[in-house]
């Protein structure tokens, strides 16, 4: 389904040194695995899912996604293939839009829009059966501006949206991170519920390790660019939030020490 | 009375400048400077083709689409080759100036006994009016309010319809929130494109109308208005809480015809000319920070 093949971004400042976001990283997602990421600031996390988005271009390497060869695709051709989940939930959708508009324009993902009506009875129908079945209740909104909705409430709005036409591939991008916990807890039982009822293939990003234990088959660690842990199946089950935590710190110490390595060094020699 | 409705007149031709600068400045978040020039374009323009015989409808298309292409122009040069929008609409708008000028020929041209939009409409629907008791002279002039009245109205409803389509609701989406434009599979840049030519399309319509109600073009016309355009937007939602699409339309329009009445009212009440461009931005201004003052009412 998802293939990375040797993928590296090198960001390279005017006058600055370059720095490798993603070094080497080969990763096959086969269909309808929930894949989980988790690493620390700088891991290259976001990184990985912008080279898969579109949103970032890869410096080597290639992606293939559903059978096509997408490394040179751009970020809209890829939204026929890719739903997305943004961390910040007016990112995702458009404040001045109504909820219904809103959907509309996410029926129309990776099609020709045409100058057909954007709303219509049976739109208005099938979001308020779709929406109503998430949260109770918000299917009465679908006139409102959606800028007018609370954060989790346009995450979920969005979470529909994204797989309105069901994607070949979700990515949710640290998308629960701006939101309240009671908030945070309503997306996350959300988005489980439609990749579970989708039987979807997902990425998602998160700081939680709460949820990178409790969610998804399978769970990889980023750190400086590279997966330092790749679990699935049994292992992955039995992870637990302590135990993510005690990998962290074993990483921050080992970059410490690779610090204080490369300050002697350089104090000796340079 | 006639100069009142002369004043709507041309409040209604310059409603299609506020609603161009609506689409460009509110939908796309875009200040667009090109406005100055492509109203030069399309008077120009339609001035050219009638004084060289073409028919005057005919002719005001064509200065709409020259100003539609402009308006792609600076939609391709930010969109495509990154160039910031105001220095976008700066460089097309200065460019135009040359252009004007060179299709114009010399820096003002009268329209003479050629025959207008606006004489058409005086022919057809004056003598109609003065049979009804109306004064003869009186009735041409508001044949003339009529028929701008009426090209504001027909505009801003195809705005309101096309806006409601799947592509024109993408489009509003795009100009709102670029990433989740780009995240459901649309090309920003190519939305851009098409509402800029929008925009650009309707601010040189009013080129030509102005030019032909006044009757004559001129390559200094277009100077300040894009200031026009979003004072009476601004002026608008400050008089109308617009939260719908169709509301904030007839809003931006009102927002023109207020103006103009504005302008001759302080003109008239002894305004010297030269601060005219000095109360137009402070009225801007009022319009803008007015909404912050009168509470959340006013809030778009």
């Amino acid at each position: 389904m998802l293939d990375l093949d040797n993928a590296s971004v090198i960001f390279q400042s005017p006058g600055g040194p370059a720095v490798r976001a993603l070094d080497g990283v080969s990763l096959h997602v086969p269909a309808g695995q929930f894949v989980v990421v988790i690493g620390t600031n700088g891991s290259g996390k976001s990184t990985l899912q912008g080279a898969i988005a579109g949103t970032v271009r890869l410096s080597s390497g290639r992606i293939a996604l559903a059978g096509h060869d997408i490394t040179h695709w751009s970020q809209h051709a890829r939204a026929g293939l890719v739903g997305r989940v943004f961390q910040d939930p007016r990112a995702g959708t458009a404040a001045s839009l109504s909820v219904l508009e809103n959907i509309a324009v996410a029926a129309c993902r990776g099609r020709l829009p045409g100058l057909g009506w954007a709303t219509n009875r049976g739109l208005r129908q099938e979001a308020a059966d779709r929406l109503g079945r998430i949260v109770p209740g918000l299917e009465s909104r679908l006139d409102q501006p959606i800028g007018s909705m609370s954060g989790g409430q346009r995450q979920i709005v969005t979470l529909l949206m994204a797989t309105w036409h069901r994607p070949e591939l979700l990515l949710l991008d640290e998308h629960t991170a701006a939101l309240d916990p009671a908030a945070a807890d309503r997306v996350v039982r959300a988005t489980a519920d439609l990749i579970r009822a989708g039987r979807l293939t997902a990425l998602m990003i998160t700081h939680s390790l709460a949820q990178a234990a409790s969610l998804g088959d399978r769970l990889i660690l980023l750190h400086r660019g590279r997966i330092e842990l790749d679990v699935d199946g049994v292992a992955k089950r039995r992870l637990t939030p302590d135990e993510l935590a005690d990998r962290f710190d074993a990483l921050r110490r080992a970059d410490q020490l690779d610090d204080a390595a490369a300050r002697t060094l350089a104090d000796l020699y340079v | 009375m006639i100069t009142l409705l002369s004043t709507w007149t041309f409040g209604l031709a310059l409603a299609l400048v506020a609603l161009g600068v609506f689409v460009s400045y509110r939908l796309f978040s875009f200040p667009d400077i090109t406005t100055d020039g492509s109203f030069t374009l399309g008077a120009v323009v339609a001035a050219g083709l009638i004084v060289a015989g073409h028919d005057p409808a005919l002719a005001t298309l064509a200065g709409m689409a020259a100003g539609a292409t402009a308006g792609v122009t600076t939609a391709v040069i930010h969109a495509f080759l990154g160039v910031e929008p105001l220095l976008a609409g700066i460089l097309v708008s200065t460019a135009l100036a040359s252009v004007n000028l060179v299709a114009l020929g010399r820096s003002n041209v009268p329209l003479g006994q050629s025959a207008t939009l606006f004489d058409c409409v005086d022919r057809r629907f004056g003598p109609l009016l003065a049979r009804c008791g109306v004064d003869a002279t009186l009735a041409g002039e508001l044949a003339r309010t009529g028929f701008a009245l009426a090209i504001v109205v027909v505009a801003a409803t195809l705005l309101y319809l096309f806006f409601r389509t799947r592509l024109g609701t993408a489009m509003r989406a795009g100009g709102d929130t670029p990433t989740m434009a780009r995240a459901l599979g649309r090309d920003t840049g190519l939305l851009t494109c098409g509402g800029l030519a929008i925009s650009n399309a309707l601010t040189a319509g009013a080129g030509g109308l102005v030019a032909q109600y006044q009757g004559f073009a001129d390559v200094q016309m277009g100077i300040g208005m894009v200031v026009w355009g979003m004072a009476s937007v601004f002026l608008g939602r400050a008089l109308v809480h617009a939260a719908g699409l169709g509301t904030a339309l007839a809003a931006a329009a009102a927002g023109s015809v207020t103006f103009r009445l504005l302008v001759a009212s302080a003109l008239r009440a002894g305004l010297d000319p030269d601060w005219l461009k000095a109360a137009t931005a402070a009225v801007v201004l009022a319009a803008l920070v007015a909404p912050r003052f009168l509470g959340s009412r006013s809030k778009p």
